[in-house]
C-alpha cells in the first residue's frame, strides 16, 4: 500500500470501530472489546509505519476535491511531515493505551459500549487533525474532538459535578472556537485558500493583509482548546471525567491540537510581533498561575490537571519564541509522561478509594499496595519535574535553550521581549514544578496513619500499559533529541549549559524545599483526622472513582480544597493557598462578568415574554371571547326563536336593499 | 284577471304560514305552516309567469316549471318531515316544539370569562362532551 493509503485508513480505522461499537453496542456485546481496542492498535502501527516511510524527509501531500465548493474550495488533503508523522505515533500509542486500560477501569461499567466508541471516535478526529492538510478538515476533527469531550467528561452523568464540567467545557471551548472560526475564514479570504501549503506559501510571499487580526482570532481557539489563561477554567473540573478520559484528553490529544495548530501555521502567528508578544505573555501567565495553583489542590486529578496547563505553557511559549520543534518536542515527551500520570492517578484512586491527597496523606502503605503505579508515578513525576535523565527534561531545556537563544538576540523572527518573558516564567514554574510533583509524590506514597485499605489486585490491563508508558517517560528525551532535528525543520535541540544547570538547579531547590516543609508539616497530620473512603472492594476502579468525585464536596466542603494543616502546600504558599486552591477565583470573575449578566438578560427575555408579550395576547384574544359569551346567551334551542331572529335579519336586509335602490 | 288578487292573495297565504311556523307549538302545525308558505309561492310563479307571458310575450314558462318542481320538493320534504316527527314523538311522547330544546347553551360555571381560568374551561369542556355522549 502506498504511504497515502496508510495514512487515510490510521483516521479511518478508529471511526468505523466507534460507528461499529454504537452500533453493535447493545446487541453484541462480545465484539465491544476487541471494537475498541483493535482499531485503536491498528492505526497505531499505521501511524508508526506512516512515520517510518516520511523519515522526516519531503512532506508527503495529496489531496482530492469532493465537491466543488463555492469561492474557495474545500478539498480532502493530506500534509504528512516530521511533525504530523511523529504527532501521530504518539495519539496512536496515548489512545491504545487508554483503550486497553479503560477495558479494565470500566470492567463492570453499564456505559461502556458508548464510552468505548466515543474514546475511538475522539481518536480519529485527533488523527484527522494531525493528519489533514487542509484547515476546514482539520475544523471537523477540532469540532469532533469537542463534543466528544463533552460526552466524556460527562460520563459519570448521575453526578452533578461531571455535568457541570461537561457543560462547562463544552461552552468555554466554544467561546474560543467562534473566533477561531473567524479567524480561519479570514485566512483563507487572504490566502485564497484552505490548503495549509498554500496558505503558508502566501505568508512567506508576505501575501497576508491583516497577519495581527488574523493570528488574534486563532490564538482565541487555541486557547480554549489547549486550556491557556484566560479560557482555561474548563480543564480542571473536566477532571470529573473517568480517569483514562483525563489522561486521553487533558495529556496527550485534545489539549496538544492547539499547541500543534500553531506549531503547523506558525510563520501565520510569527507575520505578526503582537501576536507572538502576547502569546508570550499568556503562556507566562499560564504557567506561573498554573504551577501556584496545582501546589494548593487536594483532589490527585486536579494537580495533574494543573499540572497539564503549565506543560502546556511551555509549549505554547516555545511557539512565541519561534520554535516549533522544541514545542513539539516538549508535546511529545509531555504526552507520554502525562498519560502516564493520569493512569497511575486511576490506579492509586481505585487503591485508595479516595482522590484526595489529604486523605491519602494519612493512609500507610499506599505504595505496597500498588507498586507498579509507585513505581512508573515516580518516574513521570520525575519527567514532569525535569530531572535529568528523565524525557521530561530534555524537551523542557529545548524550551529553556531557546528562549535563552532569543533573548540573546541570536533570532529573525521572535521579538526579545517574548524569550525574556518565557525564559523568567519557565524558571520560575521549573521551581513550581519541581514543588507540586514532590508534594503530590510525598502526599500519596508517603502517608502514615491507618491502614490502606485493600482493594485486592489491580486488574492486568491496567498495570502492563503503566510500565508501556514508562518506556518512553523514562528514555524519550535522552534518544532522540539528536533524531529530532532532522524530522523538525529546526536546529539543534540539545541542551545547553546555562540553562540545564539553572533549570535543573531550581527544579531539585523546589523539590528540596517542598521536602523540607513537608517534614515540618507531617507531625501535624495526627492530631486532623481526614477522610472520606468509597471502599468498595468488589466494585470497578470506575465506581470508586465516580464516588470518591461526589463525595469530596460533602466530606471537605470544596472540590478543590481540603481544611488540612499538614499539606506543605499550605505552608509554602502561606495567604496564597485558599486563593490558589479556587484557581485565583477566575471562575468567580467569570461569574460576576458574563454568567450574571447573561442571566440577568435572560430573565429580562422571560419578563418581557411573559408579561409584554402574553399581555398582548390576551387582550387580543379577550374581546372576541366576551363577544362569544354574548353570542351564546342567545343559544335558546327553541327552534321559533331562531327563525324569529332569521325573519327579523330578512326584513332588515330588504329594506335596507329597497332603501339603497330607491336611492333614499 | 289583475295581477294584485294573486298577489295579494298569495301575500296573505305566506303571512298565515308564517304565523304558524313562529307561533305553533305542535310540530305537525309548524310543517302544516311550511307547506302554506310554499303554496303561496307556487301561487305567486304561477301568476306572474301567465302576467309575463302575456305582457312581455315569454313563452318559456319558466314558472310552471318552477312549481312543479316545488311541489316535489315539498312532497319530500313533508315525508322526511313527518317521519322526523313522528321519530322524536315516539322517543319523546311529545312533538311539541318548546320542549325540544337540546341544542341550547347551557347556563354552566362559564361566568368568568378573563380566560386565566383554563383548567375550569377544559373541564368545562369534557363536561359537556360526557353530556353529548350521554344524549346520543
Amino acid at each position: 500500500m502506498t504511504t497515502t493509503t496508510l495514512a487515510v485508513l490510521v483516521p479511518l480505522l478508529p471511526f468505523l470501530g466507534g460507528a461499529a461499537g454504537l452500533l453493535l453496542g447493545r446487541t453484541a456485546s462480545g465484539f465491544v472489546r476487541p471494537l475498541a481496542v483493535l482499531p485503536t492498535l491498528t492505526s497505531l502501527v499505521l501511524a508508526a509505519l506512516v512515520a517510518v516511510r516520511q523519515g522526516g524527509g519531503q512532506a508527503i501531500d495529496s489531496a482530492t476535491e469532493l465537491t466543488p465548493t463555492g469561492s474557495v474550495p474545500i478539498e480532502l488533503a493530506l500534509h504528512i511531515d516530521g511533525f504530523a508523522a511523529l504527532v501521530a505515533v504518539l495519539v496512536g500509542l496515548v489512545a491504545s493505551c487508554v483503550q486497553i486500560y479503560s477495558t479494565g477501569y470500566l470492567r463492570d461499567d453499564p456505559r461502556y459500549p458508548s464510552y468505548a466508541a466515543l474514546v475511538s471516535l475522539f481518536t480519529s478526529a485527533m488523527f484527522l487533525v494531525v493528519y489533514s492538510g487542509d484547515l476546514i478538515v482539520l475544523l471537523v476533527g477540532w469540532e469532533v474532538m469537542g463534543i466528544c469531550s463533552y460526552f466524556l467528561v460527562g460520563h459519570y452523568w448521575e453526578t452533578p459535578e461531571a455535568r457541570a464540567a461537561s457543560l462547562k467545557a463544552f461552552l468555554v471551548t466554544k467561546l474560543g472556537d467562534v473566533p477561531f472560526l473567524i479567524g480561519l475564514f479570514a485566512l483563507a479570504t487572504d490566502a485564497g485558500s484552505f490548503r495549509i501549503t498554500k496558505v503558508l506559501g502566501t505568508v512567506a510571499s508576505g501575501g497576508l493583509d491583516h497577519p495581527t487580526l488574523i493570528a488574534l482570532l486563532l490564538l482565541a481557539g487555541v486557547a480554549g482548546k489547549s486550556a491557556q489563561f484566560p479560557l482555561h477554567t474548563w480543564l480542571p473540573d473536566a477532571m470529573a471525567g473517568p480517569t483514562p478520559v483525563s489522561a486521553l484528553i487533558h495529556a496527550a490529544t485534545m489539549v496538544a491540537a492547539g499547541v500543534y495548530f500553531i506549531a503547523r501555521l506558525l510563520p501565520v502567528f510569527e507575520a505578526s510581533q503582537a501576536a507572538m508578544v502576547l502569546l508570550a505573555v499568556m503562556a507566562a501567565v499560564t504557567m506561573v498561575g498554573s504551577g501556584l495553583a496545582a501546589l494548593a489542590q487536594d483532589d490527585i486529578k486536579r494537580v495533574l490537571a494543573y499540572s497539564t496547563i503549565g506543560q502546556l505553557g511551555y509549549m505554547t511559549g516555545a511557539l512565541a519564541v519561534g520554535d516549533r520543534g522544541a514545542a513539539v518536542f516538549h508535546l511529545l515527551s509531555h504526552g507520554a509522561f502525562k498519560a502516564l500520570l493520569f493512569l497511575a492517578a486511576g490506579v492509586i484512586i481505585h487503591a485508595a478509594g479516595t482522590n484526595s491527597l489529604a486523605a491519602m496523606s494519612r493512609m500507610r502503605n499506599l505504595r505496597d499496595r500498588v507498586p507498579d503505579a509507585y513505581w512508573t508515578m515516580t518516574v513521570a513525576l520525575l519527567a514532569l519535574a525535569a530531572i535529568p535523565p528523565f524525557s521530561g527534561f530534555f524537551s523542557k531545556e529545548a524550551v529553556l535553550g531557546v528562549a535563552e537563544h532569543v533573548v540573546t538576540g541570536h533570532t529573525e523572527h521572535a521579538p526579545a521581549a517574548s524569550g525574556w518573558i518565557v525564559l523568567v516564567a519557565g524558571l520560575v514554574t521549573a521551581v513550581l514544578t519541581a514543588a507540586y510533583a514532590m508534594r503530590l509524590w510525598l502526599l500519596a506514597f508517603r502517608g502514615r496513619g491507618a491502614e490502606a485499605p485493600d482493594h485486592g489486585r489491580q486488574p492486568l490491563t491496567m498495570t502492563v500499559v503503566l510500565w508501556v508508558l514508562a518506556v518512553p517517560s523514562l528514555a524519550l528525551g535522552g534518544f532522540v533529541f539528536r533524531l529530532l532535528p532532522d524530522w523538525f525543520d529546526v536546529r539543534d535541540l540539545a541542551p545547553t549549559l546555562t540553562t540545564s544547570v539553572l533549570g535543573t538547579g531550581l527544579a531539585l531547590a523546589g523539590g528540596i524545599v517542598t521536602y523540607g516543609a513537608w517534614r515540618h508539616t507531617t507531625a501535624l497530620a495526627a492530631r486532623v483526622p481526614l477522610g472520606a473512603v468509597a471502599a468498595h472492594p468488589e466494585g470497578d476502579a470506575a465506581q470508586v472513582e465516580a464516588e470518591a468525585i461526589a463525595t469530596h464536596e460533602p466530606a471537605y466542603g470544596d472540590i478543590a480544597y481540603a481544611p488540612d494543616p499538614a499539606d506543605p502546600g499550605r505552608l509554602l504558599l502561606g495567604p496564597l493557598h485558599r486563593p490558589a486552591a479556587a484557581g485565583f477565583h477566575l471562575d468567580a470573575v467569570y461569574t460576576v462578568l458574563f454568567v450574571r449578566p447573561v442571566q440577568a438578560g435572560a430573565s429580562l427575555v422571560r419578563f418581557l415574554d411573559r408579561e409584554v408579550v402574553e399581555t398582548y395576547v390576551r387582550g387580543a384574544g379577550a374581546l372576541p371571547r366576551w363577544l362569544g359569551a354574548a353570542v351564546r346567551r342567545a343559544q335558546t334551542g327553541n327552534v321559533q326563536t331562531y327563525v324569529s331572529a332569521l325573519l327579523a335579519g330578512t326584513v332588515v336586509l330588504a329594506v335596507a336593499a329597497v332603501l339603497v335602490a330607491t336611492g333614499a | 284577471m289583475h295581477l294584485a288578487y294573486p298577489a295579494v292573495l298569495s301575500a296573505l297565504l305566506f303571512c298565515t304560514g308564517l304565523y304558524g311556523v313562529l307561533a305553533r307549538r305542535n310540530a305537525i302545525l309548524v310543517l302544516m305552516s311550511v307547506e302554506l308558505m310554499l303554496n303561496a309561492v307556487n301561487l305567486n310563479l304561477v301568476a306572474f309567469d301567465v302576467w309575463l307571458s302575456r305582457t312581455a310575450e315569454e313563452t318559456l314558462h319558466s314558472g310552471q316549471a318552477l312549481t312543479l318542481f316545488t311541489i316535489a320538493i315539498a312532497a319530500a320534504e313533508i315525508g322526511i318531515g313527518l317521519a322526523i316527527v313522528l321519530a322524536v314523538h315516539r322517543n319523546r311522547g311529545t312533538a311539541d316544539i318548546d320542549k325540544l330544546r337540546d341544542s341550547a347553551e347551557r347556563h354552566g360555571p362559564d361566568g368568568d370569562h378573563d380566560g386565566t381560568d383554563h383548567d375550569a374551561l377544559t373541564a368545562e369542556q369534557s363536561d359537556e362532551a360526557e353530556k353529548a355522549e350521554a344524549t346520543a
